[in-house]
């Protein structure tokens, strides 16, 4: 059902008859006009050129004026990117569906890296020389506990492995 | 040129030839950086939090610069000017922008209609790359950008592109009166501004609660407060009732947002399983430690799932609970002025001052809160 707006409230006693404008507890972040009463119709801004896959929120009728030109969706996490934009802002599916493709992006540039004959530098990129400069004692904390997992799972598994051989 | 490019959860790393931005659009301006800054809500994005952050982008949303080149329809810029350019990018012509909320502009970001355009912070912000690099491209020039008057340091001004406002803002939202006791959680860069503003609006006791000393013995001297350590408090609220006279604080301030430590299970929950948009620690104990009646102001950031907070109290007290993204274009021209005065002394923050090409570092110096960092500004070489 198609909600009808009522702009006239003359005939609802009482109304506004306390109204006061300094009780506005968004003041001063808002100097209100009230312009949204009138819905979507501002003059608005030129359209950038859409000349790239732009994913938009299905909860806004179009693409913004301006847009970013950071990375198109692209490979599995596009199409995962695509899948959640079929969701409003209001269902995680939308939210956690992103997240996910976040992961598989992560993984795409990697392979993108080898691809290229370029290996991550993973140190680099970590700032590990940074943490070693300044906070050695965690770090040497942190690679003697990653280690001891690594070694201690390589232990367990090679222990079950010998069970069945 | 040179840009920072994200790799995926806390792998970053310096690109040597990404592309310099070209003009998209009338209202484009290419703008040389010559300053811009690490800031903790990148640090959202670094860890791996913010939905939607895409291989390849280029963080960065407080930055200053160069005017190198103007789209058609830019007027109030000139090439060769310096700017301050604001981190919300903003039509000027939509009904939010008309009525001063530039963060909340509808024509900027097209993924998200919960915020407006914000440069390099995500799809989720509209896929805008952002100032970490040399060159960068900033839509709508005739609104955002501001030119730097010529008493103005750079340190000063590129700070006055967000940390400044948003610390200014949480104080304002917090509709702070002459005597009122304000509690800031967070002594991070916008705790610290936090702090200092509350002074402004008159208020009669300021109080930084966080867990890093360094920082708080940082925001004391700065901003002439006093600071408590939560892990030497029993319980940071019940403190905050003890210190009022069992009232409550008037304002409370969350500056934090959702990489905020100090209880297990938001930690658990937030940080460490995501099954929470972030840690709410720091918005718990800001609704549980204002008084009845007492107001609420929210510039942490949180991603747009949901928190863990107590709602059932902020009904039981009748709290105002406010809360938004620094509206920069609003508060700039005052805030200049009071730069320029002295009253605020931004550039005090900045610890340390760090190449554009060791970006991965800085990173992780900041993240990690290493050698006493405040604030990291990153400087491109060919500034």
């Amino acid at each position: 059902m198609k909600n009808k707006s009522n702009k006239d409230y003359s005939h609802i006693k009482g109304w506004a008859i306390d109204a006061d404008p300094k009780n506005d507890p968004v003041y001063p972040m808002k100097n209100r006009t009230n312009g949204e009463h009138k819905g979507y119709n501002w003059k608005r801004p030129k359209q950038q050129a859409v000349d790239r896959e732009v994913l938009h929120s299905n909860e806004r009728p179009n693409v913004s004026a301006v847009f970013g030109l950071a990375p198109e969706p692209s490979g599995l996490s596009g199409m995962i990117r695509r899948f959640a934009f079929k969701y409003s802002e209001n269902e995680h599916t939308h939210w956690l569906s992103l997240l996910f493709a976040d992961r598989v992006n992560e993984l795409e540039g990697l392979v993108d890296d080898i691809k290229k004959g370029q290996f991550p530098n993973i140190i680099a990129e970590k700032g590990w020389g940074a943490q070693w400069k300044h906070d050695r004692k965690t770090m040497i904390k942190k690679i003697t506990v990653g280690t001891a997992i690594v070694a201690g799972i390589a232990i367990m598994l090679s222990g079950k492995r010998n069970k069945y051989f | 040129m040179l840009a920072m490019n994200y790799r995926g959860t806390r792998r970053i790393r310096l690109d040597h030839d990404k592309p310099i931005p070209e003009i998209e659009h009338p209202q484009d301006a290419i703008i040389k950086v010559t300053r811009s800054c690490i800031c903790g809500s990148d640090l959202h994005l670094y860890n791996g939090n913010v939905p939607d952050t895409r291989i390849g982008s280029t963080f960065g949303h407080e930055f200053v610069g160069i005017v190198e080149e103007i789209g058609t329809d830019v007027q109030n810029i000139k090439v060769g000017d310096q700017v301050i350019v604001p981190f919300n990018i903003a039509c000027g012509q939509c009904v939010f922008c008309e009525q001063e909320l530039y963060a909340s502009c509808h024509e900027s970001n097209p993924q998200s209609t919960a915020l407006g355009g914000i440069f390099g912070y995500s799809h989720i912000a509209g896929g805008h790359e952002g100032g970490q690099a040399e060159y960068v491209r900033v839509p709508y020039a005739n609104v955002g950008p501001m030119v730097i008057p010529d008493n103005l340091d750079l340190d000063d001004a590129v700070l006055l592109t967000d940390i400044v406002p948003t610390g200014y803002q949480a104080a304002e939202m917090g509709g702070i009166q002459k005597g009122d006791t304000v509690v800031v959680f967070g002594a991070g860069p916008v705790g610290i501004m936090a702090a200092k503003c509350s002074w402004l609006f008159g208020a009669g006791r300021v109080i930084v609660i966080d867990q890093e000393e360094y920082r708080l013995d940082f925001v004391q001297k700065y901003a002439d407060c006093e600071v408590y350590n939560f892990n030497s408090l029993e319980d940071p609220v019940k403190f905050i009732k003890q210190t009022t006279d069992w009232l409550g604080a008037d304002v409370c301030i969350d500056a934090v947002g959702a990489e905020a430590a100090g209880d297990a299970l938001q930690t658990i929950t937030g940080r460490k399983l995501l099954l929470q948009a972030g840690s709410a620690t720091a918005l718990q104990w800001a609704i549980n430690g204002v008084k009845k009646g007492g107001i609420v102001s929210v510039v942490g950031v949180y991603g747009p799932t949901g928190n863990l907070v107590p709602i059932g109290n902020v009904v039981n007290k009748g709290i105002t609970v406010r809360a938004g993204q620094a509206s920069v274009k609003r508060l700039l021209p005052k805030l200049i002025e009071h730069v320029q005065k002295g009253v605020l002394n931004p550039k005090e923050l900045i610890t340390h001052r760090i190449p554009l090409e060791e970006v991965a570092d800085g990173y992780r110096i900041f993240s990690e809160k290493l050698d006493h960092v405040i604030k990291p500004v990153l400087i491109p070489p060919s500034a």
